[in-house]
Parts: C-alpha cells; structure tokens; sequence
C-alpha cells in the first residue's frame, strides 16, 4: 500500500516538473518568436538621435509616437494604401466567388473531363513563379495592361487551385443529401450552391478569404514588376520606396510604417485564427 | 479532456501569404498527401466520392442502381450537369491557360529565342542553355539555391518539429504561444526584411548584442561572404509558422491509444518520440520535407529586399538570378530558359525524394494492406 501510494506521489512530481520544464520551454521559444516584434515596437518609438545611438538601448527613453505620424507624411501613404485596399478587396472578391464556383463543379458535379482536370490543377500548385513570371510579363505587356492593377489582380480570380483544392475538400464533407433534396424541390445549380452550401462553408471561405487578403496585401512582387508610376504603388512598394530614399537612416520611422502595415493582417488573422486550422485538417494534410 | 482543444487555435496551411510572398502564388503546401499516391489527393475522383446527388433521383426516372444508370452518358441530367461543370469551371480554365499550364509551354518555347521585348524574338535553339552552363554566377546560383533550400529545411525541419510537440501540449494558455509562433508568418515580406536587416546589423542589431552580453564576437550577417546565407536561413526558420501547423495537426492525429500502450510497456518520454510519434508523422514530415524543398528553391523576394544577392555573389539565388536577367537587362529568353533549369532542379530532386522515402516512411495503408 505505502509503496504504492509512495509511487503515485512520484509520478505526480514527475508530471509537475515536466510542466514546469515545459512552460519554461515555451516561454523561452515564445521570447525567441516575440523579441524581433518588441524590437520593432520599441524601434518605432524612439527619437531621431536615439535610434541611431551606439549602444542601442532596448526601451526608448520617451515615446514618440509623432513618428507614426511623420512617417505617413513624409511620402503619399494615403495614395499608397487606396492602392492596396483597391487591390486587396478586388483580389479576395474574385478569388472567393470563383473558387468557389470551380470547387462545387468539382465537388459536385460528374463529367467527362473532370479527373483529367483536377489532375492538372493539383499539377499547377507546384509550378515556380520564376517560369510563369516572364511569359505573363509579356501576356500584359501585348495586353497594355503593365502599369494598371490588372496584372495583380486578374492571377487571383483566375488561378488560384489552391483555394479550389480547399473550398473542393470541404464541400465534399457536405453530405449530398442537402443538394439533392433542394433538386428535388426544381433548385438549380447556382442556388443549391449559393443558397444551401455556402452557408455551411462558412469556415473554408473564412479561411479563403484571409488567405487571399493576406497574400493580396503583402504582394510585393507583382507590384514591383508591373506598377511603373508612384501614384500606382501599393503599400509595400510604397515601404521599399521610403527605406530607398533619403529616409534611410530613419529606422523609427520605417518601423512605424511597418507597424502599420502589420495591423490589418494581424487583426484579420486574430478574427480569423478559429477557421484557419480547419482549412488544415480539410485538405487532408493533418491528421493522418 | 480538459485543454484537448482541436489542433491549433492558430493554425493556416500556407497559402498565399507568409514570408516567402512571391513563391506563395503557387502555394507550395497543398499538394496532395505524400502517400496518397497520384495527385489526386484524398478520396476526390472515382465513383464513390460521387455521391447519389448527381445523376440520382429528381433528374431522370426512378433512381436505378447507382453507377450502371450513371454511366449512361446520354442522360439529359447527366449532359446538363456536364455542361454545368465547364461552365462553373471556366474561370479556372481561363487561369490555366494564361496562368498555369499555358505560361509552362510559353516559357519553354520562349527559352529557344533571343527577346528583349523591344525587337522580335529571335530563333536560336539551344543557345541559351550553353550560354548558361558557361556563366560563373549561373553556377554560383545553383549552389546557393541548393545551399539555401538543404540548409533551411533541415534546420527548420528540427526547430519546427520540436515547436510543434511543444505547442501540442496540454497547458494552460497554449492558444497564447500557438498564436505568438504563427504570427511572423503573417508578417509583411518587406516589413520582415526591415526588421531582420535592423536586428543582424553587426554593430546595433539586438542579435549582435544580446551575443556580446554571453561573451561572442557577432559575425557581419548580412555583410559577411559566409554568414550572409545562415542569416537568410535563420530568417526563414522565424517565418515557418505554416509548418509548425501543419505537425501540429498531424500530432494530434496519433492515436492516443499507442502512446498509452507504449507506457504501459515501460516507455519513457523519449521512447514513445521515437517508437511512437516519429513513425506515425513520417509521412506528415515526408510532406514537410518535399514542399519545404519546392517552396525554398523558388524563394528570392525576401533575398531581393535584403541583400540582393550579396555580398557579392554570396546569397545569389536562381529565383534572383531569373529576375535580374528578365525584369533588369530583359534578356527574355535567357530568363527563361534558367526558369527551365530551375523547374528541372525541382522535379528531379523532388523525385529523389519520393525515392528515398519509400525507405522511411511509415505508411499506414501498406500496413493494411498486409
């Protein structure tokens, strides 16, 4: 009996400790994860002359918050960010409508072709951007679409297997009796799809939609070949452009761009966080 | 079950996004499952996926035995539910053309001519090619590719392997970390760039210094021949929050059941990691490691931002060098034809891996099988 109940007490000590080792495990990694942000943060407050001092300090000694300000004036943000909310909104309502539409088709619907298809579609999901990236360039540029969103935006309505693949996974966890009844009832395609699937595909939209507004808005690549003007630029153009002009040596105030920059996604993603590891588990990808 | 909270408050497959902006176009996760054989991922085609809705009651008659009536492709249903089917999907066959498969054909072709969009392009077969295999830097940037590609997935295989067993356990406030982990990966590109400059700079940046407090002299980073990739790498670790998810979902897939019988025979924390976890996630791993690979050979935007391919030659990637020869000196062609290598890289070395792994995956269904 004793060495019984003597045993149980060292498992529990045992398990204790292997809590406390854990947390100080993950307080450690967490602190690895969130210095660079703090840095950024403390960065973004601190004065002319102190952001440039040897040895730096951690914590500036008074918050200048009139840097955020400053910042945004110093080159025409306002322009840069319609620009990016343009593109953005564009991006996301495109892509979500007709990636879904192609995922029910897939899902949903038999023809001859569809095997072959969605072969060739999972098959795009692995092809470099540096092998699609030239002979598009000279699509636009034969279309007189270079220097116009198009080129940005139209890759995002069209192409996108990738939330096809999603939206396709998830819809196939419906079960056909919902669509099939609403047949029954004379409903066609688009309202079965529309009026009865969508609701239920709240989180695999949720998660498309977060996907392409992350991806819209941190696009940098596809600005940088196709926008010429200043007054097209996006806001990550609009960053590099700060950082590549005289204001150089002002790390406060490109850290308070960035700063900026970072919040619409991370209150996105904060909203959103609940829908993303259900994008995960429904591509089959965990789980296994 | 207390804190058994379903996989990962935090997690995303990496879809658009992330750190490796430019290359997350052709999102480098979602391929199907590594043993799932053909790319037809899990359970799509074939006839028991289509369900009674299509070709079943309400359309036409009486619902006769499913797949011999289905097959019978004169049905008006069925004709109409294909016409359907290309119509919903032709926005994707319009991307596929202009996006996909079509630039794929585009660029192979346009590998074989000399273009500089200005003049027309000129025929001249394999010229490109052998003009490539004679550039010095052509070959500097193979390697690094390689370089950069090995050295970050295995480093962050390791580091975001353990992230995840440690994310995966039952404490409470786990959703706090999971979220602290994910969100570099929703990090601005360039914003991430601009910190990371800050942080490696080999006087003021915090690394520096928080080296110098234990007593090590900091290398250059960013400014130094050989420290300038580790730096890269380092970097791509920080935004690999994707991957952690991605294991984290998978560790929660293990049988609890398993691990408890491996107790009962007597195994430690360290027996059940190796007899247990390891072999139920290889194929999870087996997954990492191949669209890792795929994703960081094509990663240049944040090398592009940072160094530019320096010092010198030192972090000169393929993706790089492609979008200097193209979008620089507009040298169409030659751009091209390197994108080709580029692709051919990554199938073969994507296809000695799948080799490989048939030597140390664990895949559940051949043991069904058996």
């Amino acid at each position: 009996m004793a060495a019984q109940a003597d045993a149980m007490v060292a498992t529990r000590r045992a398990r204790r400790a292997g809590r406390v080792t854990a947390y100080l495990l993950l307080i450690v990694g967490a602190l690895a994860f969130v210095l660079p942000f703090l840095w950024m943060v403390s960065t973004a407050l601190k004065g002319d002359k102190e952001v440039v001092q040897y040895p730096p300090d951690f914590l500036p000694t008074s918050f200048h918050w009139g840097n955020f300000v400053a910042a945004w004036q110093a080159l025409p943000f306002n322009t840069f960010l319609m620009n990016s909310a343009i593109i953005t909104v564009a991006s996301v309502i495109g892509s979500v409508i007709f990636s879904t539409m192609s995922a029910y088709a897939f899902a949903r619907l038999r023809a001859r072709w569809r095997p072959a298809m969605f072969g060739l579609m999972l098959a795009t999901m692995m092809i470099p951007g540096e092998v699609i990236v030239v002979p598009d360039f000279i699509l636009f540029n034969k279309l007189r679409l270079v220097n116009t969103f198009w080129p940005i935006i139209l890759p995002m309505w069209f192409g996108n297997a990738f939330f096809i693949f999603l939206l396709r996974q998830f819809i196939s966890t419906i079960p056909p009796e919902l669509d099939e009844a609403a047949r029954i009832d004379g409903a066609g395609h688009l309202r079965i799809l529309f009026r009865i699937l969508v609701p239920q595909m709240k989180p695999a939209i949720a998660t498309v939609t977060v996907f392409s507004f992350i991806f819209s808005w941190n696009n940098f690549l596809y600005p940088l070949i196709y926008l010429r003007d200043q007054s097209k630029y996006t806001m990550p153009l609009g960053l590099q452009l700060f950082v590549s002009s005289q204001y150089i040596t002002k790390y406060n105030q490109m850290m308070a761009i960035s700063l900026l920059m970072l919040l619409p996604v991370v209150i996105l993603f904060l909203i959103a966080q609940r829908a993303f590891i259900r994008g995960v588990t429904l591509t089959g990808l965990g789980g296994r | 079950m207390p804190g058994q909270d379903d996989a990962g408050t935090v997690g995303a497959v990496t879809g658009p996004g992330g750190a490796t902006t430019a290359t997350a176009r052709l999102p480098d996760r979602q391929a199907p499952p590594p043993a799932g054989g053909p790319p037809a991922g899990p359970g799509n085609i074939g006839p028991g996926n289509i369900g009674p809705g299509n070709t079943g009651p309400g359309n036409t008659g009486p619902a006769v035995q499913g797949p011999r009536r289905a097959r019978r492709r004169s049905s008006p249903g069925a004709r109409r539910d294909a016409r359907w089917f290309y119509g919903l999907t032709t926005p994707w066959m319009i991307g596929f053309v202009l996006f996909g498969g079509g630039p794929i054909v585009a660029s192979a072709v346009i590998s074989l001519t000399n273009w500089s969009l200005l003049s027309n392009p000129r025929w001249v077969g394999l010229r490109n090619y052998r003009q490539l295999f004679h550039d010095s830097s052509f070959w500097t940037a193979l390697w690094n590719t390689l370089y950069f590609g090995g050295g970050s997935v295995a480093v962050s295989m390791v580091c975001t392997f353990s992230l995840a067993l440690l994310l995966n356990l039952n404490v409470r406030g786990i959703w706090f970390f999971r979220l602290v982990f994910y969100l570099p990966t929703v990090t601005t590109g360039i914003a991430t760039a601009l910190l990371w400059e800050d942080l490696l700079h080999p006087d003021y940046g915090l690394i520096n210094r928080l080296l110098a407090l234990v007593g090590i002299q900091g290398p250059g980073w960013l400014s130094s021949n050989n420290w300038a990739m580790p730096a890269l790498i380092m970097m791509s670790v920080w935004g690999a929050g994707n991957t952690v998810v991605i294991y984290l979902a998978g560790l929660q897939g293990v049988p609890r059941t398993l691990h408890e019988a491996a107790s009962i025979d007597g195994a430690g924390w360290w027996g059940r990691l190796w007899h247990v976890t390891l072999p139920m996630m290889s194929p999870v791993i087996f997954f990492n490691v191949i669209t890792g690979f795929i994703a960081s050979m094509q990663a240049y935007v944040l090398i592009l931002i940072m160094t530019n391919g320096g010092p010198g030659n030192a972090t000169l990637v393929l993706g790089l060098y492609i979008y200097r020869e193209a979008f620089q000196y507009f040298n169409l062609g030659y751009a091209s034809a390197a994108a080709w290598v580029l692709l051919v890289l990554i199938v073969a070395i994507t296809a000695v891996q799948f080799l490989i792994g048939r030597r140390w995956v664990y895949a559940e269904s051949m043991r069904k099988g058996a």
